[in-house]
């Protein structure tokens, strides 16, 4: 168990059944009062979040998370599954758990994935993902609108900006954390 | 030359000592390690076995008063086990003062001299600052009795507050952030007699005691009261604070009983703690208390 004393920004704890992670942390005493601990705190499966106040003398049960790599295999619906890399056990996780990531899940990736107890409650991709181009209009040479950009569509159906030169089949990589074209892939 | 805050922390320090001095104050020592505090229920002592740092150098500075000096300050450290936040250091800097004869009213006259000087001496604009409002400490200052800021800022009433466990929730949610607002310092005053800790109860309302609070910016800067000079109730009170320890699961804390003894021979009298580092924080306009001190004890 968790005392008042381990409270700080960070600390991951359960409250309701729920993981949070306290976002922000102050000590407070009035005068001759008694110690307040205020804690912001974030729900790590929501992403709700809430503000508690505690004193002395109450405890807390720190919520284990465990990362894991996994592959991710396949979608029905809007649910996703994944594999252990280690122990080969599946995991299902909703797609609002999911959430940007599902813009460059393609079978077979390999991702990490936080579990709370047993239950999935993130997962997180490489920083950068290799998606190919299927959809983009050519670039007409002499196109003086000026743009430096235009829409590419990627095999998982996510749109986002490229460079002009940019063809369809071509191979790009995409930085995960912005959603952002990086570079091609020269093949 | 650079002017870093430890300069700065060294001239508010500087300015305090000869505000006192220039008026009469004789600056005393007294030991930081002794065999008891004045017990308090959340106030919790940093044990030097079999003895105790102290908490606060009041218990040998009103002995002081007991010997016959009658205006005494001290700037010292002191001790409180487990207090750690933005406006809390476990070790941290006191200034206490007394008066005999006196009462809280003349230690609030005190409070606005004290830091009218500081703000005129030790910092640019005469004003403090917290939060991005300025401080001024040269106009009418606040003057509002817990009571009535119970009242306005959070719709009860102090007493059944008290009753309910609710009074330091209310205090730091509702009423503290109201007084963040102000642009003059606040004294909070006359706390309900159960917070009066070592304070003498009120001569007009019994459920009230002669402490106050000095506010500036939302910070609690420092805590004064007309003393109690009766050893029976001062006891008692004393034991009162052991029983609610107990009762927390804290452990019981020894009675400074010569203090007990020679407080029928103190005469009438006033005194005031106030923090240092959170005065410092105040004249430079820090954020965090580890801003205005050399070490924190996480860099130890």
């Amino acid at each position: 168990m968790l005392s008042v004393a381990d409270l700080k920004k960070g600390t991951k704890l359960i409250l309701d059944g729920d993981p949070y992670v306290i976002t922000a942390f102050d000590f407070v005493k009035p005068g001759k009062g008694q110690a307040l601990y205020k804690c912001k705190m974030k729900n790590m499966v929501s992403g709700s979040t809430l503000d508690r106040t505690y004193r002395s003398g109450e405890s807390f049960e720190p919520a284990g998370m465990d990362e894991r790599d996994m592959e991710y295999l396949y979608k029905e619906g809007t649910h996703y599954t994944f594999m252990d890399q280690v122990n080969y056990e599946q995991v299902v996780m909703e797609e609002d758990t999911v959430g940007d990531a599902k813009n460059f899940l393609l079978e077979n990736t390999k991702v990490s994935v936080l579990l709370f107890g047993e239950k999935p409650i993130g997962v997180t991709l490489p920083n950068f993902i290799n998606l190919r181009v299927t959809q983009t209009d050519p670039w007409l040479k002499g196109d003086t609108s000026g743009s430096d950009s235009k829409p590419a569509t990627v095999e998982t159906g996510y749109v986002l900006r490229v460079p002009p030169f940019i063809e369809e089949n071509e191979i790009i990589v995409i930085d995960t954390r912005t959603g952002e074209y990086s570079t091609r892939v020269k093949g | 030359m650079h002017s870093g805050f430890l300069h700065r922390r060294a001239h508010v320090i500087q300015a305090v000592r000869q505000y006192f001095i220039e008026r009469g104050f004789l600056e005393v020592e007294t030991p930081v390690r002794i065999p008891a505090n004045a017990p308090e229920e959340y106030i919790d002592p940093v044990s030097t076995l079999p003895w105790q740092l102290q908490t606060s150098p009041e218990i040998c500075m009103k002995r002081l008063l007991c010997r016959g000096y009658e205006k005494i300050f001290q700037i010292c450290h002191c001790w409180r086990a487990n207090e750690r936040g933005s406006r809390h250091l476990p070790e941290f800097t006191m200034l206490e003062w007394y008066r005999s004869n006196a009462d809280y009213h003349d230690l609030k006259k005190d409070c606005i001299g004290l830091l009218q000087h500081i703000a005129n001496v030790c910092t640019e604009d005469s004003c403090f600052s917290r939060n991005g409002i300025k401080i001024n400490p040269n106009n009418a200052w606040l003057n509002i009795s817990v009571q009535e800021s119970f009242l306005r800022f959070s719709n009860t009433d102090a007493l059944t507050s008290v009753k309910n466990g609710q009074f330091d929730d209310l205090l730091t949610s509702l009423i503290e952030p109201a007084l963040e607002k102000e642009n003059v310092p606040v004294f909070l005053t006359d706390y309900p007699a159960q917070m009066a800790a070592l304070a003498q109860i009120s001569h007009d309302n019994p459920d009230f005691a002669e402490r106050f609070e000095l506010y500036v910016g939302g910070v609690e800067l420092a805590n004064g009261f007309s003393e109690l000079t009766d050893y029976l109730e001062q006891k008692s009170r004393f034991e009162k604070a052991n029983q609610i320890r107990r009762h927390l699961g804290k452990n019981e804390l020894p009675l400074p009983e010569p203090f007990l003894k020679e407080l029928s021979a103190m005469p009438p009298s006033a005194g005031i703690a106030m923090g240092i580092d959170r005065l410092v924080m105040l004249a430079i306009g820090a954020d965090s208390i580890d801003q205005v001190v050399a070490f924190t004890p996480e860099s130890l």
